[in-house]
């Protein structure tokens, strides 16, 4: 029972891969579009890729959006992966303002097109980068970073990035053009990583395995 | 600072693991699930399968052989060979691929280039192009395992493919694959300096230094190895302990 886990199947990209790194690790994995069963379920993985309007489109239209808040709101464990990283948020400016889930404040903006030095960057980040703490002091202990050494390097592939309001809510960032980056958000229960821990090679393994534990 | 990707290439005729020269002369290595763990285990940033016969949906098909090696592998996986259209993509995508690699019908159909990286974005889309060299800095762009000519010019072909939507280069030099002899260094260079996605280096990688040299002289962003690995020439572990003793940051990946 301990490692049961709610795959959140919102008919958003590509769920096989995700089901499957929970399995290795020892997850008992119910993938579902069923609210009754996300809301009661003691653990909530929320993947997702693609445009974070047609995301929130989806979770409306399948009556999922109270059910993922409520989940959230009981106290159970939700981890949102990449674009279920910045739906947790409250809006996002990809294709005009929309609204997220709100479970953390804050808003979800475009990568900038330049680097620090004003130098044009690629976007998208895509590829293997290092985490490290969002701010001083930040503590990796007791969050789904527990087991996760800093500097591990994990697998990107986004074009916006999640901004939350209070940098508390910043656990882990990694460098993209000299700036910093939200690579993991979490306020108590709710958790989000904008990498992809399932491609993200034994330490995205490790996460999960966190995660679950 | 840009982290060099060690990318572990695997060719596939039927249910087999294969080899070449000049992507020619193939002959079977083994299985390609066993490797492909293998490599992974070892540390592949990224694994690239490529199915010379094309088979998406035949006997012994490719899509089969995915769906069982993105069971147990947890890097990105890039799949090419016979994806002739954006269904072709959405099936491997479905099946465990992160991305598609697309030569041939892509040549045919450039538009499809587009299509594919609207539908699944453009870091999805992998324009794959078998390059011969041709005469001073001029190399043409071939399909089919280096069988078919196309007429393209290699550099520009690139050029218009990235205008179009492809996110990553798989860049193979005929010449070199399966010669041990160390990349096309020019043909990589040229590449490299006109389009500003990544480009992946594959063809010719005999030794350590052989990365080290493509990535220092030629500023590739990643590089696909095969007969170095399938013949246990050097394990990931000594090319990655080499590449960063050489001064290019790789991934440290635990362990």
């Amino acid at each position: 029972m301990a490692r049961d886990v709610t795959v959140v199947d919102y008919g958003i990209g590509n769920l096989f891969s995700v089901c499957r790194a929970l399995e290795h690790c020892g997850g008992k994995v119910t993938l579902t579009a069923d609210p009754e069963i996300i809301q009661n379920s003691g653990r909530v993985l929320l993947p997702g890729v693609g445009a974070f309007a047609h995301g929130m489109e989806e979770l409306a239209r399948q009556g999922l959006v109270e059910a993922v808040q409520g989940a959230a709101r009981r106290g159970n464990a939700l981890l949102g992966i990449c674009l279920g990283m910045q739906l947790l948020l409250d809006e996002s400016e990809e294709f005009g303002l929309t609204a997220g889930l709100g479970l953390i404040s804050g808003r979800v903006v475009p990568i900038p097109a330049t680097t620090v030095a004003g130098q044009p960057q690629k976007v998208p980040h895509v590829g293997w980068n290092e985490l490290l703490p969002a701010n001083e002091g930040t503590t990796w202990q007791g969050t789904v970073l527990a087991d996760t050494p800093v500097g591990s390097a994990f697998y990107f592939v986004h074009s916006f990035m999640a901004m939350p309001t209070d940098p508390a809510h910043r656990l882990a960032d990694c460098i993209y053009g000299g700036a910093r980056v939200a690579a993991v958000v979490a306020r108590d229960n709710v958790v989000g990583c904008q990498f992809h821990p399932e491609k993200s090679g034994e330490f995205g393994l490790t996460l999960l395995r966190t995660f679950l534990a | 600072m840009r982290k060099i990707r060690l990318i572990a290439r695997l060719d596939i005729k039927g249910p087999n693991l294969i080899k070449g020269v000049h992507l020619e002369g193939l002959r079977v290595i083994g299985s390609p699930e066993e490797h492909a763990l293998r490599y992974y285990q070892d540390g592949a940033d990224e694994l690239i399968y490529m199915d010379s016969v094309a088979s998406l949906y035949g006997r012994n098909n490719l899509s089969h052989i995915v769906e069982q090696t993105a069971r147990d592998i947890f890097v990105p996986l890039t799949v090419g060979g016979g994806i002739r259209s954006v269904d072709d993509a959405a099936h491997l995508l479905r099946c465990g691929a992160d991305k598609v690699a697309v030569n041939t019908a892509a040549v045919a159909q450039p538009s499809l280039i587009s299509d594919i990286a609207r539908r699944f974005g453009s870091q999805c889309m992998v324009l794959s192009i078998e390059a011969k060299h041709i005469g001073e800095q001029r190399w043409e762009a071939y399909t089919d395992n280096a069988r078919e000519r196309t007429g393209l010019d290699v550099v520009e072909w690139v050029r218009r493919g990235v205008e179009l939507g492809a996110g990553e280069i798989l860049l193979t030099s005929v010449d070199q694959e399966g010669t041990r002899r160390g990349f096309d260094i020019d043909l990589v260079k040229a590449v490299t300096s006109v389009v500003n996605v990544p480009v992946i280096a594959s063809g010719g990688m005999g030794k350590p230094e052989d990365l080290v040299d493509v990535v220092k002289k030629a500023e590739a962003d990643a590089v696909a190895m095969a007969d170095i690995l399938h013949y246990k020439r050097a394990g990931l572990g000594d090319i990655r302990r080499h590449a960063r003793e050489a001064g290019l940051e790789v991934r440290s990946y635990g362990a």
